[in-house]
């Protein structure tokens, strides 16, 4: 843009020149710490799954080899497949409620709060436990959900229940819940974000020609909110794939995922069984992720 | 949509809102308040006295395993991933701005390196340096691997930012005789300053409270996380809600600090 300017502007002096294939170099230059770190510790390490999947082990170390039996194993065994089908179970009613809640509240924030400073602040309010630790979120349901926790209390005190629900704490209900807490944020920023942008005119327009709320809604405001609930599904759908420690800690071990079986083969110290997961998970949230990628254009949307 | 009267719509969403904020909010308060649980107090309410006896509990070395050490170690964690962050974001933001080789390709990396699930990166990590021959620890292979985490958010962020830039003030500088690291120093570092600061407060909480990526890359000594999931399954005493408690109110403070940075930063650039 602005280099390319300046080369149609800038005569071929020598000290020009010079300046010219500097200014050629240095895109280069700039990107080449982020190149360096992302193939040292993204590609390389990724390469080496693949590369150990093939591998042979047994309890104390690893043979490099070409088998495939680390495939067929996991993908042979019906326990693989039910803990795939779980995993993609999570994904969508995660995926499903957090995009209700998130343009619900962003479509708050961005058309019902009318200065900029209150945006801002409320949507601070929102942001915050996003930069607090997950696993203190997590256990903060403890005191809430378990069975002597404020809900069974007041459910017993009321008179509503019995006796405290035990479904409410160490259950896929529980699992849920907490990735809703978690992960909600990650729909709300860019579904916000996208909301921002929309010309307000085009709202007025709407209105001019006769439509009302919910056609507004429903034929301008969610069309052109698409990109940003795409971004968000492809956060919230690939932290719920990867998910093994709010899975492991809110079901009390009564339910499992993908990366929870990746976990246990790693601290068993079976690298190669645990590579061969790694890379069809990988597959398959790349899968996903290029599938969202063909509805919105991130660069565009940055 | 503004100077309308407000209608049910409204009051409707907000009640939602409202709602929101609670459900984000309320389980934290509850730690927060059963951390000051009396010494012969349980998980859960009600709360039997208060004291602060949990929190000296904390810092008795035996209770929790090693509360000191791993925070210092995923402080200095978090400053480093923090710098590395802001510093190699930046340049990459920059080098977006013009095409080259492989521009693509490399924001793609970017973008896939925010997709890939963090316990493949851990477990690749481990590995690799495991057959290489290196001794995983927090200050290289995790520190490496939580980059991973914190870089594409840093880029994007940066990318998003130099694509509302106008380059109008850097022809302004220039045009005025600026030399290109003049105009970087005086007009464009001012004006980016806010989005650094943003950037630099991903990458510090980010790794301070990055657990997955950590698992296999950690080496011998814990990093704050790691030590906070092992109390998960061993520890029963409000010391856990403790720990919670000071690790929040640390985070809490951190943003606190970064926010009150960019506000001044706003107001001294208001002034000048």
């Amino acid at each position: 843009m602005s280099a390319t300017a300046e080369h149609s502007i800038a005569e071929p002096t020598p000290g020009m020149k010079r300046r010219v294939s500097l200014a050629r170099l240095a895109p280069y230059l700039q990107a080449a710490p982020l190149t360096l770190i992302l193939g040292a510790f993204l590609v390389a390490p990724i390469l080496m799954i693949v590369v150990v999947s093939f591998w042979d082990y047994d309890f104390a170390r690893l043979y490099p080899d070409f088998v495939t039996y680390n495939y067929t194993e996991t993908l042979g065994s019906w326990v693989t497949w039910k803990t795939y089908l779980n995993t993609l179970k999570f994904s969508a009613i995660v995926w499903a409620l957090t995009l209700c809640i998130g343009f619900w509240v962003a479509y708050f924030l961005a058309f019902h709060i009318r200065t900029t400073a209150m945006q801002i602040v409320l949507f601070l309010v929102c942001t915050v436990p996003f930069l607090t630790s997950n696993i203190i979120r997590m256990i903060s349901w403890i005191p809430v959900l378990g069975r002597n926790g404020l809900i069974n209390a007041a459910l017993v005190e009321s008179g509503l229940v019995p006796a405290p629900l035990e479904w409410l704490l160490y259950s896929e209900f529980a699992v849920v819940l907490a990735m809703v807490h978690l992960y909600t944020l990650f729909m709300v920023v860019p579904i916000f974000n996208t909301l921002m942008r929309i010309d307000r005119s085009l709202i007025e327009a709407a209105r001019d020609a006769g439509a009302n709320g919910w056609q507004i809604l429903w034929n301008v405001i969610i069309p052109l909110a698409k990109p940003g609930m795409a971004i968000g599904t492809i956060f919230v759908v690939t932290l719920v794939m990867a998910d093994f420690i709010t899975v492991q800690v809110m079901s009390g071990g009564q339910s499992a995922s993908v990366a929870l079986i990746m976990k246990n083969q790693m601290s068993l110290l079976q690298y190669p069984a645990a590579a061969a997961n790694a890379v069809v998970l990988l597959v398959l949230v790349l899968l996903l992720v290029a599938g969202i990628l063909r509805v919105v254009d991130i660069r565009k949307e940055l | 949509m503004d100077h309308e009267k407000r209608t049910g719509g409204f009051y409707l969403l907000a009640a939602f809102f409202i709602l929101f904020v609670l459900f984000l909010y309320g389980p934290l308060s509850a730690v927060l308040i059963l951390s000051f649980q009396g010494p012969s107090g349980g998980l859960t309410f009600p709360l039997n006295g208060m004291s602060l006896h949990w929190f000296a509990n904390l810092f008795e070395q035996q209770a929790v395993g090693d509360f000191g050490g791993s925070f210092r170690r995923s402080f200095i964690l978090g400053l480093m991933v923090m710098s590395v962050t802001v510093f190699v974001s930046l340049l990459a933001g920059l080098a977006f701005r013009r095409r080259f080789f492989g521009s693509t390709a490399l924001f793609y990396v970017a973008v896939a390196s925010l997709v890939v699930p963090s316990i493949i990166i851990s477990l690749g990590i481990g590995v690799m340096f495991q057959q290489i021959g290196f001794r995983p620890s927090w200050y290289t292979s995790a520190f490496g691997a939580h980059l991973t985490w914190t870089l594409p958010f840093g880029v994007l962020i940066m990318f998003a930012v130099f694509n509302r830039f106008s380059p109008a003030y850097e022809e302004a500088a220039r045009d005025l005789g600026a030399a290109p690291w003049q105009t970087f120093r005086h007009v464009v570092l001012p004006m980016i300053a806010p989005s650094l600061i943003g950037v630099g407060l991903f990458g510090f909480t980010l790794s301070y409270d990055e657990f997955a990526r950590s698992l296999m890359t950690a080496g011998t000594y814990n990093t704050l996380p790691l030590e906070i999931y092992g109390m998960t399954t061993n520890v029963t005493t409000p010391v856990l809600y403790a720990l919670g408690t000071v690790t929040t109110v640390f985070s809490l403070l951190v943003i606190l600090a970064t926010l009150g940075g960019i506000v001044y930063l706003g107001r001294r650039r208001a002034r000048g």
